[in-house]
C-alpha cells in the first residue's frame, strides 16, 4: 500500500464560541477518489482549508508520508503536490487564461513565457474538456461563467516542476453543464488511475455515488461514515447526512395552529424566471422559513422582497412595511462606529423627530425599552455598538427591526456564530412578534431553527423546489430535497 | 512510474478563433481618439501649431506629465492610488536643483532615499492594510514641507547635462514624441508583458487568489510603490531639464492630472485594468487641450477674444468627463 499523501489526526477548528470541526481523523491515499458530503455548516468547507494550509487546525495534528508536520501551511500544502480548486473562484479577472496560469506557476517565466503558459493551460483544456473553445489570450471577465469554471479546474491540474498528488474539487460542476461535468469527472477518474487522488465536494450525490471509491459524510464538525463507495446507496447518504432523527423536538410554534392562515397574503414570491412552479405566499403572523443549501436563492429572495416592497405587485408583490435583519452583522449589519442605542433607532427615525430634529429623549425610550424586552446586556445604551458581544449585537439588530413600523420582517440566517441562550430569547421574541400580527421570512441554515416555522420552502438553484407545512418537516425531507438530482 | 503529468496527451483542438468585439475596440482605441480629436481640433484653429516646432513647444511639460502618469498607474495596477505624486515631483525638482549641479553625490543619495521611501509607503500600506488614498494624503504633506525646507524660495539651477538631454533635438520628430514613444514601450513590456507584470496587475485583480498562489503581496505593493518612486523622480528630473529652476509646488497640479491622464487613457480605479499605452496618450491629450485653448477663437461673439488661460484646467476636466460619459456608455452596452 502506498504511504498517504497526507493525514488528520484529531483536528479541530474553533471560530470563537463556535466549532467548525470537532476531532476529524481523514487520510489521503494515491489512486484514490473521495467523495465528500455533508449538509451546510457540517465542516467541509474547514477542512479543505485546513488540508490546502489556508487555515491552520486549533488542535491536533497534520502528518504526510509518514512524519509529522507541526508546521503545516501553504507552502508545504504546495510541495506535497496538494491542490484546490475553491468554490468561489479564484481566478484574476483582469487577466488572460495565460496569465492566471502564470499566477500559480513560478517557473513560467523568462523569455516567452507567455506562450509557454498558454501552451499549457491550453493542452490541459484540451484533455479534460475537448471543444472547450477557450482561447489562453482571453481575458477571464470576458468568458462565461462557466467556462472560467473550466479554466480554474483546468489550471489546477497543470504541472510545471512541482508534483501533482492531490486535487481538491469543492462544488467544480456547480456552473459545469451537464456535459462538461461528465468530462470533468470521467476525467478525475483518469487522474486517478494513474495515481493521483482527488477529493470530490458535492452536493450532486449521483456523482459521488458514480465517481467516488470512497465516501467521508460529515456532520456537525465530526466524520460520521468513512466507507467505500459500495456501501453507501442515495437513500443511506441521506440518511448519514442527516443523522437519526434526534430527540430535542423544539416546541412547536404554538401559534402555528391558532391563527389561521387567513387573509390577503403580505408576500408573494417567485424567483426570477420562473412562471410555474411553486410559489411562496407569506400571510399575517406566519413564519415563514427557507430553507436548503446555503446559497441557493434564499438571500437573492431576501433581497428582492425588500426592494418590491412599496413597488407594485409584479412578480414579487410585498404589502406593508419591511424590514431586513442580516445575517452578516459585520458588513450589512451594524454601524460601528455609532451607539448601541444609535443602532437600534436608525431605522425609525422618521417617527422620534420634533419638528425637523431627531428627539433624544424618544429615540432614547424606544432604544431603553427595547434593551429590557430583548435582554440587551449592557450598562447603558449610549456605549458604543462594539462594546457588546456578537450575540448581543445581533439582539441589537433585532431591536432594530421589531423597534420600526415593519409587518414584514426579513431575516438572513441571523443567528450565524450566535450562542444559544440569544438564540433562545430571539426565537421567544418572534413567536410573541408573530402571534401579534408581523410576518416573518426566515433564511436558516439550521435544521432547529426550522422547527419555529409554520411553514418551509426549499430553495435550489434558485428555484422553490418544495413547500412543507411544519407537521410535514422532517430533516430527512429536507435534505432530500436540497440534493435532489437534476432530472436525468 | 508515468505519473499523472502525462496525462496532457497529445489530443490538440483547432485553436479558437479570436472573437471580433466592436465595443472593445472602441473603447481601446477610445484614448487615440481622442488624442486625433484634439490634434485636429489644434489644426483647424492654428494651422501652424502642426509643425516641428509646435509640438516642441506645445509639448513642451508633456514628458514630465507622462512621467508622473506612469508613476501613478503603478500604484493603480495594484488597485490603489497615489495622493503624493505631485509634491514628490516638485520635491524632487528641489532636490535636482539644489544638489545635483554642486554637490551631486549628495543629490543622488536623497533621490535614491526617497525611492526607498516610496516602497516603504507600499510596505505599509499592505502591512497595516491601510486605505493607500489616506497614506499618500499625508504624504504629500511632508513632501511639500521637505520640498520647502530644502527651497524656500523659486530658484536654483539645472545641471547642464539634464537641461542638454532634454532639450536634445532629434531630427523629423520633436523630442517629446520620441520619449514619450519610448515611455509607452517600455511601460507596456514591463507592465502588460513580462511575467511579473502579471502578478503586479493580477494582486489588483484579486489579491486573495494571488496570495494563496504562493505570492507576497508585501513584495508586490513595495516593488508597484517604488516603482512608482522611480518614475516619479524621473519625472522631477524631467521637470527639471524643462524649467531650468523648481520651487516646491511647482507640480502639485501633477497629483489630479496623473490620475485623470490614467483614467482617460482606458485604466479602472479598481481591479488591476490598466493601458499603460493608454495612460501616456492620456498625459499626452490632457497637455495638447490645455493648450489648444489657447488658440481657441470665439469669433462670432466676441471678435478677437480668447478663452483666458485660467481656463485651461476646466478644459481637462471637461473633456475628462466627456470621454468617461463616453465610456460609461460603451460599457453600459456591453453588461
Amino acid at each position: 500500500m502506498d504511504r498517504e499523501i497526507i493525514q488528520l489526526n484529531a483536528v479541530t477548528k474553533s471560530f470563537g464560541a463556535v466549532q467548525a470541526l470537532r476531532g476529524v481523523d481523514l487520510s489521503i491515499q494515491p489512486g484514490q477518489a473521495l467523495g465528500l458530503v455533508g449538509h451546510n455548516g457540517a465542516g467541509k468547507s474547514t477542512l479543505m482549508h485546513v488540508l490546502t494550509g489556508t487555515i491552520a487546525p486549533t488542535t491536533g495534528s497534520i502528518a504526510s508520508g509518514g512524519g509529522a508536520r507541526p508546521d503545516y501551511g501553504v507552502a508545504i500544502a504546495k510541495r506535497l503536490g496538494i491542490r484546490c480548486v475553491f468554490q468561489e473562484l479564484s481566478l484574476c479577472p483582469n487577466l488572460t487564461v495565460a496569465e492566471n496560469t502564470r499566477i500559480m506557476h513560478p517557473r513560467l517565466r523568462g523569455f516567452g513565457w507567455r506562450r509557454r503558459a498558454g501552451r499549457l493551460i491550453t493542452r490541459q483544456l484540451d484533455t479534460m474538456f475537448p471543444d472547450h473553445g477557450i482561447r489562453s489570450d482571453t481575458v477571464i471577465s470576458d468568458l462565461s461563467i462557466g467556462r472560467r469554471q473550466m479554466v480554474e479546474i483546468a489550471r489546477a491540474f497543470t504541472t510545471t516542476d512541482d508534483p501533482l498528488r492531490l486535487v481538491i474539487l469543492d462544488e467544480p460542476t456547480s456552473s459545469l453543464d451537464p456535459s462538461t461535468s461528465r468530462q470533468l469527472l470521467a476525467f478525475t477518474r483518469r487522474f486517478v488511475a494513474d495515481g493521483g487522488a482527488t477529493i470530490l465536494i458535492s452536493h450532486l450525490l449521483h456523482e459521488i455515488l458514480d465517481y467516488c471509491d470512497r465516501i467521508v459524510v460529515m456532520r456537525d464538525g465530526r466524520v460520521v461514515a468513512d466507507e467505500g463507495t459500495a456501501a453507501f446507496d442515495r437513500a443511506k447518504l441521506i440518511v448519514t447526512m442527516g443523522g437519526a432523527a434526534e430527540g430535542h423536538a423544539a416546541e412547536a410554534p404554538v401559534s402555528a395552529a391558532t391563527v389561521a392562515a387567513e387573509g390577503p397574503a403580505r408576500v408573494r414570491y417567485r424567483p426570477k424566471g420562473e412562471t410555474g412552479g411553486t410559489e411562496l405566499t407569506a400571510q399575517a403572523g406566519e413564519i415563514i422559513g427557507l430553507a436548503g443549501l446555503a446559497g441557493h436563492g434564499q438571500s437573492d429572495c431576501l433581497v428582492e422582497v425588500f426592494d418590491a416592497a412599496g413597488g407594485r405587485p409584479g412578480r414579487v408583490s410585498v404589502q406593508g412595511p419591511v424590514a431586513l435583519v442580516a445575517g452578516d452583522r459585520q458588513t450589512d449589519g451594524i454601524f460601528p462606529l455609532w451607539s448601541i442605542a444609535d443602532n437600534i433607532t436608525v431605522r425609525s427615525l422618521g417617527s422620534l423627530t420634533q419638528g425637523p430634529l431627531i428627539s433624544p429623549q424618544r429615540a432614547d425610550a424606544l432604544a431603553e425599552s427595547w434593551k429590557q424586552r430583548i435582554g440587551i446586556r449592557t450598562p447603558d445604551i449610549h456605549n458604543n455598538i462594539l462594546s457588546l458581544s456578537g450575540g448581543n449585537q445581533q439582539k441589537a439588530l433585532f431591536a432594530r427591526a421589531l423597534g420600526s413600523d415593519a409587518e414584514i420582517i426579513l431575516m438572513d440566517d441571523p443567528m450565524r456564530g450566535v450562542d444559544i441562550g440569544t438564540k433562545l430569547d430571539v426565537y421567544g421574541l418572534i413567536r410573541e412578534e408573530a402571534a401579534r400580527g408581523r410576518t416573518f421570512l426566515w433564511y436558516t441554515t439550521e435544521m432547529d431553527e426550522l422547527e419555529h416555522c409554520h411553514r418551509i420552502y426549499i430553495f435550489r438553484n434558485g428555484r422553490i423546489v418544495a413547500a412543507l407545512p411544519r407537521a410535514e418537516l422532517t430533516e430527512e425531507r429536507v435534505i432530500h430535497s436540497s440534493f435532489q438530482e437534476a432530472v436525468a | 512510474m508515468s505519473g499523472p503529468a502525462a496525462l496532457a496527451a497529445e489530443v490538440r483542438s483547432p485553436r479558437p478563433p479570436r472573437q471580433f468585439n466592436a465595443r472593445r475596440l472602441f473603447r481601446t482605441a477610445l484614448p487615440a481618439l481622442s488624442l486625433i480629436i484634439v490634434l485636429l481640433a489644434i489644426r483647424d484653429f492654428n494651422p501652424r501649431a502642426i509643425s516641428y516646432f509646435g509640438f516642441n513647444l506645445m509639448l513642451n511639460l508633456a514628458v514630465p506629465v507622462a512621467l508622473a502618469t506612469v508613476a501613478q498607474l503603478c500604484i493603480i495596477t495594484v488597485s490603489d492610488l497615489d495622493l503624493s505624486i505631485g509634491n514628490y515631483v516638485g520635491f524632487i525638482a528641489c532636490v535636482t536643483t539644489t544638489w545635483l549641479p554642486t554637490r551631486p553625490w549628495l543629490g543622488a543619495a536623497v533621490i535614491l532615499g526617497s525611492i526607498v521611501v516610496y516602497g516603504a509607503l507600499g510596505a505599509l500600506v499592505q502591512l497595516r492594510q491601510l486605505p493607500s488614498i489616506v497614506v499618500t494624503l499625508g504624504m504629500s504633506f511632508v513632501w511639500l514641507g521637505l520640498a520647502l525646507l530644502i527651497r524656500p524660495q523659486p530658484g536654483g539651477t539645472a545641471p547642464s547635462w539634464l537641461a542638454g538631454f532634454m532639450g536634445v533635438h532629434v531630427p523629423f520628430v520633436p523630442f517629446p514624441i520620441v520619449a514619450a514613444v519610448v515611455l509607452a514601450i517600455v511601460m507596456h513590456i514591463v507592465l502588460m508583458k513580462t511575467a511579473f507584470g502579471a502578478v503586479l496587475r493580477g494582486a489588483g485583480g484579486n489579491p486573495a487568489a494571488v496570495a494563496r498562489s504562493g505570492w507576497s503581496l508585501l513584495r508586490v505593493k513595495t516593488t508597484a510603490y517604488a516603482m512608482a518612486g522611480v518614475l516619479g523622480s524621473l519625472s522631477g528630473l524631467a521637470l527639471v531639464g524643462v524649467s531650468s529652476s523648481a520651487e516646491a509646488n511647482m507640480a502639485d497640479g501633477y497629483t489630479l492630472l496623473s490620475i485623470a491622464g490614467a483614467i482617460l487613457g482606458g485604466a479602472e480605479f479598481v481591479g488591476g485594468r490598466i493601458s499603460p499605452v493608454g495612460a501616456v496618450i492620456g498625459a499626452l491629450t490632457l497637455q495638447l487641450a490645455a493648450v489648444a485653448l489657447n488658440f481657441f477663437q470665439l469669433p462670432e461673439l466676441l471678435p478677437g477674444f480668447r478663452i483666458p488661460p485660467e481656463w485651461q484646467v476646466g478644459a481637462q476636466g471637461l473633456i475628462l468627463i466627456l470621454i468617461l460619459a463616453v465610456r460609461a456608455l460603451i460599457n453600459r452596452g456591453e453588461a
